[in-house]
């Protein structure tokens, strides 16, 4: 086990170089370079253009410039932020716990939701309950992950109004009430649409997964073996059907956690949440590319992360993968 | 006065005709009989009916900006209402789905057939063909697919290219690109499947070259799950344009698209919510058909599907 592990972390060394590679060589396409802010200024000469060309070590050719960056990037140094003047890495991990607390809450209760709805749904397979359920994860599927988000504000925020206060019902952005002292109901309120607007997101696939993979097992042998020991179905179902009903959904965990990005940076971008998505809109917007890079880099490393702790979590779920 | 000869050995292409025509026919004959399926496809006619006919039956002037009559509820005149600029957002709708549409088509078309050939090489020589293609999907898997999008459209945009950046073009072909994957990968199960059956060595014997087998052997026998997959495209590179036209990187106004009309909408959602309801509404019907179709496709594909 601690083999396969050091040697998946091993593969995904030349993964992420080969992605740093990618992103640099795309950053070369950017007309004008780094120094194209300058080149209109009137004030900044044909010298001055020329010195910092040097300084910012622009001067040498691509393949030494990719190292130097790569150098500075293990060291640490991400850059500057060419927005606020700030180190690159910071802002970044200023960010990070904002979309992890985000991100992992609607992942955890698009589980709890998804996985009971997906059990049902397969043992009551075509009752009104089951074609309830197909025709939400459709509808799920099928809907703009901002849009859901702009509709739940026109709701929440704009039309239903709180009773007792008169304002809205939902806070329509951010994490907090800004200029408040820290409340969990506040965080709390905050948080209810962007997360249900995610956990809309995972939920369809999720419970599109879990139906079937239940469908499959609960035709198979040992689970008729197992009714006719004369236990009674829950247990069939809850005991013997779901451990291997759901291993399909793990597999799909681990397919979808490069889109449990996308879906930070749309609903962040939506509620003005400060995460990492709404700063890689913003970078990629006010063309900070420091930034940019760094968020993009970093979530190639998570996303890499994750899914080695999903096939961790596969491998203890399913004992007939073998590592060595 | 002709006379009909029939020698050993002639191909009857009539008969040949008619068992082709039955597959259709019986392909139809159970699509028919998915009822989401057949709803689906009723309102993307209505839909793309009205795309194409309604502007061009009432005419369509997207400068002349009747200014007076900006963010009007809806109304009798203006059944969804007017934008800020005083468009009458139905019409916006129909124009505006023109585009949506077309590069939902288009990019599919990209990405299956990038999708197709990737696959099809992969499955067909295997080896370290197949590890390098492959290697190269999971790669693109792996990044997070909306930050790939938004950089390429970043590096679009400010190439500033006369003509194309900010129309559909650059759009179709980033979609098209990052989207093939998934589709490679089906391909290229299928291909590993077939290329062991009986009838692709007795192609060989009779002296097929690889071309052949791979185009004319075994891709027709893959077509029904890419025809599935290729549906299920149109729906996801709509809902992909109209996210990136939304965050300001699709298509650029003064071309109306249904995300980019929604670009606008969050800065008026207090007392003009129509701007963001209706062309969403339209996005989520045409999707949620598309993907109806898709499933009745899938039904009515499938070979084993019990009947």
């Amino acid at each position: 086990m601690n083999r396969y592990i050091l040697r998946r972390i091993l593969q995904a060394i030349p993964l992420l170089l080969l992605i740093s590679i990618a992103v640099f060589a795309l950053m070369q396409f950017i007309p004008g370079g780094p120094l194209a802010v300058y080149a209109d200024n009137p004030d900044v000469s044909a010298e001055d253009l020329e010195r910092l060309r040097e300084e910012l070590g622009l001067d040498v050719p691509k393949y030494q410039q990719y190292l130097n960056w790569l150098g500075a990037i293990l060291r640490g140094d991400w850059g500057l932020s060419l927005v606020s003047r700030r180190p690159a890495l910071t802002e970044i991990t200023e960010r990070l716990p904002n979309t992890l607390y985000l991100s992992l809450t609607a992942f955890f209760i698009a589980l709890c939701i998804s996985i009971p709805i997906g059990i049902i749904s397969a043992v009551k397979q075509y009752s009104w309950f089951d074609h309830v359920m197909t025709t939400i994860a459709f509808l799920g599927h099928s809907v703009p992950v901002f849009w859901f988000g702009l509709i739940l504000i026109i709701v929440f925020n704009v039309t239903i109004k709180n009773p007792f206060t008169g304002g809205p019902l939902l806070p329509g952005g951010g994490m907090y009430t800004i200029g408040e002292a820290f409340s969990i109901e506040d965080r709390l309120l905050h948080l209810i649409m962007p997360a249900s607007v995610l956990i809309l997101n995972r939920l369809s696939a999720q419970v599109r997964y879990t139906r079937a993979g239940m469908l499959d097992v609960l035709h198979q042998d040992y689970v008729r073996t197992a009714r006719a020991k004369g236990l009674n179905e829950r247990r069939v179902v809850l005991r013997h059907a779901v451990k291997n009903g759901i291993l399909p959904l793990v597999t799909l965990i681990g397919l979808e956690i490069p889109s449990l990005f996308n879906g930070a940076l749309l609903t962040e971008t939506v509620f003005s949440w400060p995460g990492m998505g709404r700063l890689f809109f913003t970078s990629i917007e006010r063309a900070d590319y420091s930034v940019m890079m760094g968020v993009f880099m970093m979530s190639a490393t998570l996303v890499l992360l994750f899914g080695l702790l999903t096939d961790i979590v596969y491998a203890f779920l399913d004992p007939r993968i073998r590592f060595d | 006065m002709t006379t009909t000869t029939t020698t050993i050995g002639q191909i009857d292409w009539d008969a040949r005709r008619g068992k082709q025509e039955s597959m259709l026919v019986m392909t139809w004959r159970r699509f028919r009989r998915h009822k989401p399926a057949m709803m689906g496809l009723g309102i993307i006619s209505i839909i793309i009916l009205g795309c194409v006919c309604v502007p061009l039956i009432i005419g369509f002037d997207q400068y002349n900006l009747p200014l007076a009559l900006r963010r009007q509820p809806p109304s009798l005149a203006h059944p969804f209402g007017t934008d800020e600029l005083g468009r009458d957002l139905l019409m916006r709708i129909w124009v505006g789905g023109r585009v949506s549409l077309s590069i939902g088509v288009s990019a599919m078309l990209v990405s299956i057939l990038l999708g197709t050939i990737v696959g099809s090489t992969a499955g067909f020589y295997g080896g370290w063909t197949d590890n390098v293609l492959m290697r190269f999907a999971d790669f693109l898997l792996s990044i997070p697919h909306l930050f790939a999008l938004l950089l390429a459209a970043q590096i679009v945009r400010t190439m500033n290219i006369p003509e194309i950046s900010g129309g559909p073009l650059p759009i179709v072909l980033i979609i098209g690109v990052l989207s093939w994957m998934g589709t490679s990968r089906m391909v290229r199960g299928q291909f590993l499947a077939l290329k062991v059956k009986e009838f692709i060595d007795a192609a060989r014997v009779s002296g097929a070259r690889n071309s052949r087998i791979m185009f004319r052997h075994i891709l027709p026998n893959a077509v029904s799950p890419i025809i599935v997959s290729a549906t299920l495209h149109i729906g996801n590179a709509i809902i992909t344009e109209s996210t990136l036209s939304f965050l300001g990187f699709g298509v650029q106004p003064p071309m109306p698209s249904w995300g980019n009309m929604l670009k606008t909408a969050q800065s008026q959602m207090t007392y003009a919510p129509w701007v963001a309801i209706f062309p969403g509404l339209m996005i989520l019907l045409t999707v949620i058909s598309i993907n109806y179709i898709g499933d009745g496709l899938r039904d009515a594909l499938d070979p084993r599907h019990v009947e």
